[in-house]
């Protein structure tokens, strides 16, 4: 069974390829990804992500249990509409997914997770809610659409009536608000500025076209996936899974160590893993001679194996980047090599950021 | 359904032959095939002067979703390689059949164009792909 988003038909008419997105029928591109992800490095590019999970959690225990849930702290969210990375994991402390907490009041937040792993999520989330009082809504009657690129807000700004205005205007990174239908974030998975926007379905195929006539692109997951590996954002699924620790998947920084009495799942086995420091790292590679580094290839390294976990060529910069998980041991600055294509090919080893704001910054 | 030129010959795995007369062909991959590969990142073409043989793996298409091999339609010696792919591999997706050629053959055995589809014949083997 195939689902469709409610822009499945506006994908269609702007000739859209669409692929099999873990059981979503979703755009891979409209021609050209390399063109895309340009726009949205230069200009603005759209991207439908209705199909992402929208899950609320309300009630008098909101807080103590996200408190529980992620491996941040959303006691550190203290100004309404603050958003939050972070991860929950399991028992063992392996990512069950990562996602987007939003901060309305202690009793009301707002979760934005995966799509290909809703199930399992929905699952785990209902299954940990049990001992608290709260309530998990799914809110599948939302669309979203990402407006992303250094002309994006301006070009939103064109559509927004002026109470929206209001409330959109000088709204920081990472923030979210309620204007009038639009749910409007400050958050993307570009490395770009640009707005994160949930509304009614029925309402979504106005605005993408309103979004279209004021010149913005659509774009697909072709260009949704280079743009995110260039700004260094994790892909669940490829980056990290359940088998792995968020200290091996450069998730370190959306852990929330203090206090120490907060007991979220997977605290134990985390903590003990930081101790030992035993954990692999996630680094960036740079490949610049030809060739393009892929997902699952081997990389060599004196002080171990690793492998490849994201690999695309950078339109940005012209190159081969990837992100790869090696030992710990391994110097950021040091050369590696991965094996591709029967030979071995020498690449950099950086931190996983590529590209933001359009420039490169490693 | 993309666009299969009838004055063009194909083998099913996607690379098409021109006959320049002569003796010498120019060789390039389909727009089926570039439709399938996605944005063209890197070309990487065989050296002039080497010799090659009917399916030998020649050149690699490399594209934002995979690396493909190209094989050899015919045997024979390359004489060009498309410079320009080095700047601009995207013209293998805007101009498959024009402007994004790989190279061209002098070729060793003209019985060898017996062995290679009409456009019909590469139609029909796509539809059963």
């Amino acid at each position: 069974m195939t689902n469709k988003t409610v822009l499945h038909a506006k994908h269609l008419e702007a000739g859209a390829k669409m692929v099999d997105f873990y059981g979503w029928e979703m755009p891979i591109n409209y021609g050209s990804q390399i063109e895309e992800h340009h726009a949205v490095r230069k200009d603005a590019g759209m991207f439908d992500v209705s199909h992402m999970t929208i899950v609320d959690v309300q009630g008098l225990d909101a807080q103590a249990f996200l408190r529980r849930l992620v491996i941040n702290d959303v006691a550190k969210l203290d100004v309404a509409g603050k958003a939050l990375y972070t991860g929950m994991c399991n028992l063992e402390g392996g990512v069950i997914d990562d996602l987007i907490v939003y901060f309305f009041s202690k009793t009301d937040y707002r979760l934005v997770v995966n799509s290909a792993t809703r199930v399992k999520d929905l699952a785990w989330i209902n299954e940990q809610a049990s001992a608290f009082d709260v309530a998990i809504t799914e809110r599948p009657e939302f669309a979203m659409i990402a407006v992303q690129g250094p002309e994006a807000k301006a070009k939103v700004a064109t559509l927004l009536d002026a109470e929206q205005t209001a409330v959109v205007e000088g709204m920081k990174p990472f923030f979210s608000v309620q204007a009038g239908d639009l749910f409007i974030a400050t958050t993307g998975y570009t490395g770009e500025n640009g707005y994160e926007i949930a509304l009614p379905a029925d309402q979504a195929a106005g605005l993408w076209q309103q979004l279209l006539d004021v010149g913005v692109k659509p774009c697909g997951l072709g260009a949704r996936d280079t743009l995110r590996l260039e700004a260094g954002m994790n892909l669940y699924g490829l980056d990290m899974d359940e088998s792995v620790s968020p200290l091996a998947a450069n998730m370190a920084w959306t852990i929330s160590w203090e206090p120490e009495d907060r007991n979220f799942n997977g605290r134990e086995v985390l903590a003990a893993q930081r101790a030992a420091g035993d954990q692999p790292k996630l680094v960036g590679l740079v490949l610049e001679e030809k060739g393009v580094l892929r997902s699952g290839l081997k990389v060599i390294t004196e002080a171990g194996e690793g492998v490849i976990t994201s690999g695309t060529f950078s339109p940005t910069l012209g190159y081969s980047i990837a992100m790869a998980r090696i030992p710990r041991s391994v110097a950021i600055g040091s050369t590696v090599e991965v094996e591709m294509r029967k030979k071995l090919v020498k690449v950099k080893v950086i931190k996983p950021s590529f590209v933001r704001n359009g420039k490169k910054v490693l | 359904m993309s666009n299969i030129p009838s004055e063009l010959k194909y083998v099913t795995s996607h690379e098409w032959v021109r006959n320049d007369g002569n003796g010498v062909v120019t060789v390039g991959i389909t727009e089926h095939a570039q439709d399938l590969l996605g944005d063209m990142v890197f070309v990487e073409l065989p050296e002039v002067g080497d010799t090659v043989s009917v399916g030998d793996d020649v050149a690699v298409a490399e594209s934002v979703k995979a690396a493909s091999d190209i094989y050899a339609p015919m045997s024979g010696e390359v004489i060009e390689a498309n410079e320009n792919l080095e700047d601009s591999p995207e013209l293998v997706n805007s101009d498959a059949f024009g402007g994004g050629w790989l190279f061209k053959l002098k070729i060793s055995d003209e019985s060898e164009f017996n062995n290679l589809l009409d456009a019909e014949g590469y139609a029909n083997s796509i539809d059963e792909d």
